[in-house]
């Protein structure tokens, strides 16, 4: 529990008299993502820059420090009753809030309650030009000034140093419990999204190996009437599946043998026709897929499907990973980048081989 | 900054009048007066014409023209904003998009509708209810206001708490940049690659480009909602119920909050029944499956008894939900007829400092000698006071400026912000230098420069230039007397 932001800004500072790039590191545990790390920079390392700085479980606001273990944060969400509802994976005991925010990482209860993105109410992020910036606030509800704070959800740390983050939390569901039933990969998309169009406390859905699980979180008495009415047997360990796929601890995931595609796609289009298998979340918005590939082959499925695709993990992280830009928001982009880090000196060729 | 525009107001509305319907190119006074202010009707401005084109192409080509010429642009839509975020700019265009005013989908299966961005928000959840689905955000302007406004402004309403924003109720973007481009920020997934786009233009109230097509999440109507209202002989009671409510689990559709002088106003006006003799009245609405909410409202009941409420009282029908909704929602209206002006201003502050708040907002309406009623979103601690003025009193209008800079100002020194939805506009501008300081500003100006090079969009709103900003901040804080208002306009 350290506040070490002097210490990074004087870092920040140094690279940028020196001419030098910074890769940076919080927990260490999302290597993996994003392109290959600048084998030539030096390391900017947020870990240790941790602790709860405010949290007032009235307010369902949490300021914390964006080098904090998530584990540290839900212990102390829990002992209030409280949890962060994106539901986080976890891809180690390490992995901390900020690289969360980072990567633009939340979990199967995303479509109903919201991302990482979405939580967040501010951050405090020390840009290239080593300055210490305030964005956004601790409260619900703020639109001075552009939102900084949303911005970085996904830019891998391209444009600067998250050093804080304030963010919503929510009260633990009363009670939850989870549906499964077996169900082919055509069936299930139209089943899903029909389920998540009805007023029930639907709070995950996703298909694997020919099984589909929806969870029911909330007040115990609708999540039991609506048990009732629904299809599908009661699942023993529901809470323990959904735990495994929030961490991606499930055995889909299993092994980096084989490449790791995610497709963030329209909740009903077809999946792309591929020879492979497929692991379905988010009523159909979320769709991995693990088998070979090129990024450029996938891209057209994608967009046909609504959306874009992305090289989670393993294959060739040396060319690009992630799903390729037209020309003006390219554009765009790069002036982003330079209006926060003119020197380039976050992150280089993380994201895009042109940023 | 822009720089002088190269062309004159002739050679602009002839260019226009090249590729637009001449009747939709105005450049007469009597016709564009309409568009000199937006609901912010205090700041006015006549500008240099007014457009309306009809398809993005014609939007493309405005764009690059004003962009060419150095001509700024002001995009309009149904024009309720309540910040001057639209008002003109008296050398530039004013773009509007109200002929782009079709839902083009509505994919009941998906939860989603493709809208061109003059779509009034109520009219999507009235379009959507056949199929059981509506929009979440439903700011109050929800019957005029349209959804390219609220992308703008990332409106919110009186759901926010347990729907969220616009930011969170949106899918995608298409927009059109100050160069001229289209472009698509956003997907039919929830998330696309790299940096957040989406976000970053939502909220960023015209500055950043011009939308011309939104694709929203819908959401299936709840089976279900009821009202508790609970009045309170205390105006800390009432703030301390608020997370009262939120700390026991409930998360509320909707809970709103009336000061005593909102609570007589609006039950003259609505006869709704309120407890006229109370101090705070709570509305807590809470949706969802029958089972729930019957869960929930037991519980609400109990927690505000637990608090020293003096009444409570639940909706048993549709009718009485609609009756004790009917006072809050006409609360504006209401203490319209008790004042000749009012001024409706809009902070956010942490739920617990409501009391301190509401108290201190009382010495200042005596400091003042102005009243001031107060209706609020309590579940997400964004305030809406109610300055009362007579306009027509010299200096009276000044005097409410200040007392609503003085509230401002303190919602940023009890960690809150200066906007929690009307957005900073020309209205506001100048409290950004007492939530932000320079750098913070000057990354603002940057990130405005990524977008719009040559600065013609919106210029002048939003983010305030840095030199007004240290004369603002010594003059605030130092004296909070009514001077500081003529300087600062000076």
């Amino acid at each position: 529990m350290a506040d070490i932001s002097q210490q990074l800004k004087e870092q920040v500072l140094q690279a940028r008299d020196s001419g030098h790039k910074l890769n940076i590191v919080g927990g260490g545990t999302k290597t993996f993502m994003g392109r290959e790390a600048d084998p030539d920079a030096g390391t900017l390392n947020v870990g240790e820059h941790t602790g709860i700085v405010d949290y007032h479980p009235v307010e369902l606001v949490l300021t914390v420090r964006a080098g904090t273990p998530l584990s540290e944060i839900e212990a102390t969400l829990a002992e209030q009753g409280q949890c962060l509802h994106f539901e986080p994976p976890r891809f180690g005991d390490a992995s901390t809030i900020g690289g969360t925010l980072a990567c633009n990482l939340s979990g199967p209860g995303r479509p109903w309650a919201g991302s990482v993105r979405d939580q967040v109410l501010g951050i405090r992020l020390l840009n290239g030009k080593g300055e210490h910036l305030r964005f956004g606030g601790q409260v619900m509800k703020n639109v001075a000034g552009y939102d900084v704070s949303r911005l970085q959800a996904g830019a891998l740390g391209t444009l600067g140093l998250i050093t804080e983050i304030s963010m919503k939390v929510m009260p633990r569901p009363a009670a939850s419990l989870t549906l499964v039933q077996e169900m082919g990969m055509d069936e299930v998309i139209h089943y899903m999204n029909s389920r998540a169009a009805e007023p029930k406390p639907i709070t995950a859905a996703c298909w694997v190996d020919g099984k589909v699980y929806l969870r029911l979180s909330g007040a115990k008495s609708g999540v039991e009437a609506t048990a009732e009415k629904w299809s599908g047997d009661v699942m023993e360990n529901g809470d323990q599946f959904w735990q495994q796929v929030q961490d991606m601890q499930h055995e889909f995931f299993a092994g980096n043998d084989v490449p790791l595609w995610r497709f963030s796609v329209g909740s009903t289009a077809a999946t792309p026709n591929l020879e492979g298998n497929w692991f379905i979340d988010w009523a159909g918005s979320q769709r991995w897929f693990r088998g070979a590939g090129e990024l450029k082959e996938l891209e057209p499925m994608a967009r046909a499907a609504g959306g874009q695709v992305s090289l989670f993990r393993g294959g060739d992280r040396n060319g690009e990973v992630m799903h390729h830009q037209p020309e003006a928001l390219k554009g765009i982009q790069r002036r982003i980048k330079n209006a926060f880090d003119p020197d380039n000196i976050f992150n280089p060729g993380r994201l895009y081989s042109w940023l | 900054m822009t720089t002088k525009p190269k062309v004159s107001k002739a050679e602009l509305a002839e260019q226009f009048r090249s590729f637009i319907d001449p009747e939709y190119v105005i450049t007469d006074d009597e016709t564009m007066k309409p568009y000199e202010c937006d609901g912010m009707s205090m700041y006015c401005e006549m500008p240099l014409l007014v457009v309306l084109p009809e398809t993005v192409e014609q939007v493309q080509r405005v764009m690059r023209i004003c962009n060419e010429n150095a001509v700024p642009v002001v995009a309009r839509g149904a024009g309720t904003g309540l910040s001057a975020g639209a008002m003109p700019n008296k050398e530039g265009v004013v773009l509007s998009l109200a002929k782009f005013n079709r839902i083009i989908e509505i994919d009941p299966l998906a939860r989603a509708a493709r809208l061109q961005p003059g779509v009034r928000n109520l009219a999507i959840s009235e379009e959507a209810a056949q199929f059981g689905l509506y929009y979440g955000p439903d700011p109050s302007s929800q019957i005029a206001c349209t959804i390219g406004g609220n992308v703008a402004e990332n409106s919110g309403g009186v759901h926010c708490l347990k729907y969220g924003l616009t930011v969170h109720n949106i899918l995608s973007v298409e927009m059109v940049t100050a160069e001229g481009d289209v472009v698509t920020v956003g997907s039919d997934g929830l998330d696309s690659c790299g940096m957040d786009l989406l976000a970053l233009m939502t909220g960023s109230e015209g500055l950043l480009g011009v939308v011309t097509e939104v694709k929203v999440k819908l959401l299936p109507k709840p089976e279900v909602a009821q009202v508790v209202m609970a009045g309170f002989d205390d105006v800390q009671k009432g703030g301390d119920a608020v997370g009262g409510i939120i700390s026991h689990g409930i998360i509320p559709g909707g809970l709103e909050m009336m000061d005593g002088h909102a609570i007589v106003a609006a039950d003259d006006f609505a006869q709704a029944g309120y407890p006229r003799d109370a101090k705070a009245l709570l509305l807590c609405e809470v949706d969802g499956t029958e089972e729930e909410v019957h869960e929930h409202i037991a519980q609400a009941e109990e927690v505000f008894r637990k608090l020293g409420a003096t009444s409570v009282r639940t909706s048993q029908s549709e009718e009485e939900r609609a009756l004790l909704w009917k006072g809050r929602k006409s609360a504006f209206p209401a203490v319209g007829r008790i004042s000749p002006d009012y001024y409706c201003m809009d902070g956010t502050i942490p739920r617990r400092e409501i009391a301190y708040v509401l108290t201190e907002m009382e010495k200042m309406s005596e400091e003042f000698g102005l009243r001031v009623a107060n209706v609020f979103h309590a579940g997400d601690g964004n305030l809406h006071p109610l300055i009362l003025f007579d306009a027509n009193v010299p200096g009276e209008f000044e005097r409410t400026e200040a007392f609503g800079s003085r509230i401002l100002e303190m919602c940023v020194e009890v960690g809150g912000c200066i906007t929690g939805e009307h957005g900073v506009g020309v209205e506001k501008i100048r409290q950004m230098a007492v939530q932000f300081n320079d750098e913070e500003l000057q990354q603002f100006h940057d990130v405005k420069a990524a977008f719009d090079p040559a600065g013609i969009l919106n210029p002048g709103k939003g983010v305030p230039a840095l030199k007004f900003c240290q004369e603002y901040r010594s003059l605030e804080h130092k004296q909070h007397t009514h001077e500081h208002t003529e300087a600062a306009h000076g």
